[in-house]
């Protein structure tokens, strides 16, 4: 008796499950489906789902018309390098936090989070003219530089989670075994320190890779990112929604895949902790 | 001696770190703060006079301002309630064995990882579109007129669009939280005759109620400040109709370089903030003593 409520509510949950599933998901694989359409199919009505004539000519025309790969490799600069910028100024930070905590180490944790609470428009007037003055405005080093410095207290603070984690008496034995600070860190803390950044480096590179504020209103096009690229689409001629979808698709494809991996670090990286 | 040195270089390595994060935050507020007592606009060069708080008071006084705190009001509190009762269900529903349910929760988490400009310009056309979208095509199966969504009710557009890219974030944090539950309080409780509502309210939701803190004000710190979403579907409009005070101070500054009022608006964005982010930091500290 048990066992057959049990059979029909998990089929229950299946129907349900995947009905919540794939609506919240839907939009994604609108616009993958629609990317593989012609200019004429993708705005057909009634709408086509599958039974239309696939073409890869979008891709193709994304990439002629407005080099797409330009935009893909700012992208891709800007957000690799503002987290691996950021790591290395994260990671002894973290480190010391971790490791030789002294009174005042939450306190300077607490106010890390603080600065990610001012909003972007408090600091953009000045930001904007000092670019504008230094002639970094619309420059790859200008955008990685902010994405790494709004991103900073976040990768910190990931880090310092996971470092904690790490038993303290590991070093106090590394340490009566005679190990200097600096084997200390090389061959004892390393090797169980690698996940963590890892994770971390995961999820920065993807908060960077999505991050439109700054981008959007720092760039325009020599050192223009996705989020940049893809809204130059909000204003266009003619018929455009294969390509944007195509765009699309490419922009945000690599991000999604790194996303699914990355799922569980998502939540201890944005709580600060606060949920793992 | 030990400790001592180990004190000075654990000093040393968080320096590069504080030094960037204060000049980061402290360096564009004074600036901002100093512009918002200026007379300062882009086209007009050449000396910027000190006017005290005229600015402000233009700022404060623009039918504007309260049209745009009254939106941002109104896109916090409708995505916040969207993402956070359908996040308790999606939670509910997905913490239940059933097949595939790995694959749904890649599916259910998707939409975080889509870049704002992406989703807003794909919900803009292909689904809010008033001919072309698959709204318009499913009102019209259903006999009913189509809406021109961003004309007609741009807000809730937008909120639609950013609760679509938030619900999965509330989803998975309550997911976490849902699945450290005790299951033999559950059991015990479903022995002593206690229904699935009461079990609901009695136990599953105190549960959560930490996780659901989390994710308001988290959530909230980003949503008061949306800015793309709006940029790339209604740029405000119509007329002012979707602005937030965040797109208000954007126009301000780049659309209509008045430095001076822009600066002050920022500021005002910035002690708004503040407030919202002091109970965050209560909230966050508690937990990091346990």
């Amino acid at each position: 008796m048990a066992r057959a409520t049990t059979t029909r509510s998990k089929i229950t949950f299946t129907v349900v499950g995947w009905l919540c599933g794939l609506l919240l998901f839907f939009p994604i694989l609108w616009t993958f489906l629609t990317s593989f359409k012609t200019e004429g199919d993708a705005i057909a009505n009634p709408p086509y789902f599958l039974f239309f004539h696939w073409t890869l000519e979008n891709y193709a025309e994304v990439q002629a018309r407005s080099d797409y790969l330009h935009h893909f490799l700012n992208s891709v600069t800007i957000s690799v390098g503002s987290t691996l910028i950021g790591l290395v100024i994260a990671v002894p930070a973290a480190w010391a936090m971790a490791f030789s905590p002294t009174r005042r180490t939450k306190d300077v944790l607490m106010w890390m989070l603080s600065t990610k609470m001012m909003p972007p428009v408090g600091a953009l007037i000045p930001i904007y003219l000092i670019f504008r003055d230094w002639g970094l405005l619309d420059s790859r080093i200008g955008l990685t530089v902010v994405l790494m410095l709004i991103n900073l207290p976040i990768i910190v603070w990931m880090l310092y989670t996971y470092f904690r984690e790490i038993p303290g008496e590991i070093l106090e034995a590394a340490r009566m075994d005679g190990a200097s600070l600096a084997k200390e860190i090389v061959y004892v803390l390393t090797p169980m320190a690698i996940p963590g950044i890892a994770s971390t480096l995961l999820l920065n590179i993807i908060l960077a890779w999505n991050e439109a504020f700054w981008t959007l209103n720092l760039s325009t096009s020599r050192a223009a990112p996705l989020t940049t690229f893809i809204a130059s689409y909000s204003s266009p001629e003619g018929l455009f929604w294969a390509k944007l979808s195509a765009a699309s698709t490419l922009a945000i494809a690599p991000i999604l895949i790194m996303g699914w991996f990355s799922q569980k670090q998502l939540v201890r990286g944005l709580t600060f902790g606060a949920v793992k | 001696m030990a400790t001592l040195h180990t004190r000075a270089s654990a000093r040393l390595m968080m320096s590069p770190a504080v030094i960037l994060l204060f000049v980061w935050m402290i360096v564009p507020l004074a600036m901002t703060l100093y512009f918002s007592f200026l007379s300062y606009n882009l086209l007009t060069p050449g000396a910027h006079n000190f006017i005290g708080f005229t600015n402000y008071y233009y700022f404060l006084t623009d039918p504007a301002f309260l049209t745009a705190i009254g939106n941002t009001l109104l896109i916090v509190i409708g995505v916040l309630l969207i993402t956070v009762i359908g996040g308790i269900l999606l939670a509910l529903v997905l913490d239940q064995p059933f097949w595939g349910q790995g694959i749904v929760r890649l599916l259910v988490i998707a939409p975080f990882f889509v870049m704002p400009t992406v989703s807003a310009l794909v919900w803009k056309n292909m689904f809010m579109n008033p001919v072309y979208g698959l709204f318009a095509w499913i009102a019209r199966g259903l006999g009913l007129t189509p809406v021109d969504w961003l004309a007609d009710v741009p807000l809730f557009s937008i909120i639609l669009i950013v609760a679509w890219q938030w619900l999965p974030f509330a989803t998975l944090i309550l997911l976490t939280a849902l699945q450290s539950l005790d299951g033999e309080q559950k059991e015990a409780a479903e022995m002593d005759g206690a229904g699935a509502i009461s079990r609901f309210f009695y136990i599953v939701l105190p549960h959560l109620s930490r996780a659901i803190t989390v994710v308001i004000l988290i959530q909230t710190i980003f949503l008061l400040s949306v800015f793309a979403e709006i940029l790339v579907t209604t740029n405000g409009g119509p007329g002012i109709q979707s602005t937030n005070l965040t797109y208000l101070v954007y126009a301000q500054a780049l659309l209509q370089f008045d430095v001076g009022g822009a600066s002050a608006g920022g500021i005002v964005a910035v002690i708004l903030a503040n407030i919202v982010a002091i109970f965050l930091i209560r909230l966050i500290g508690k937990n990091l003593d346990r």
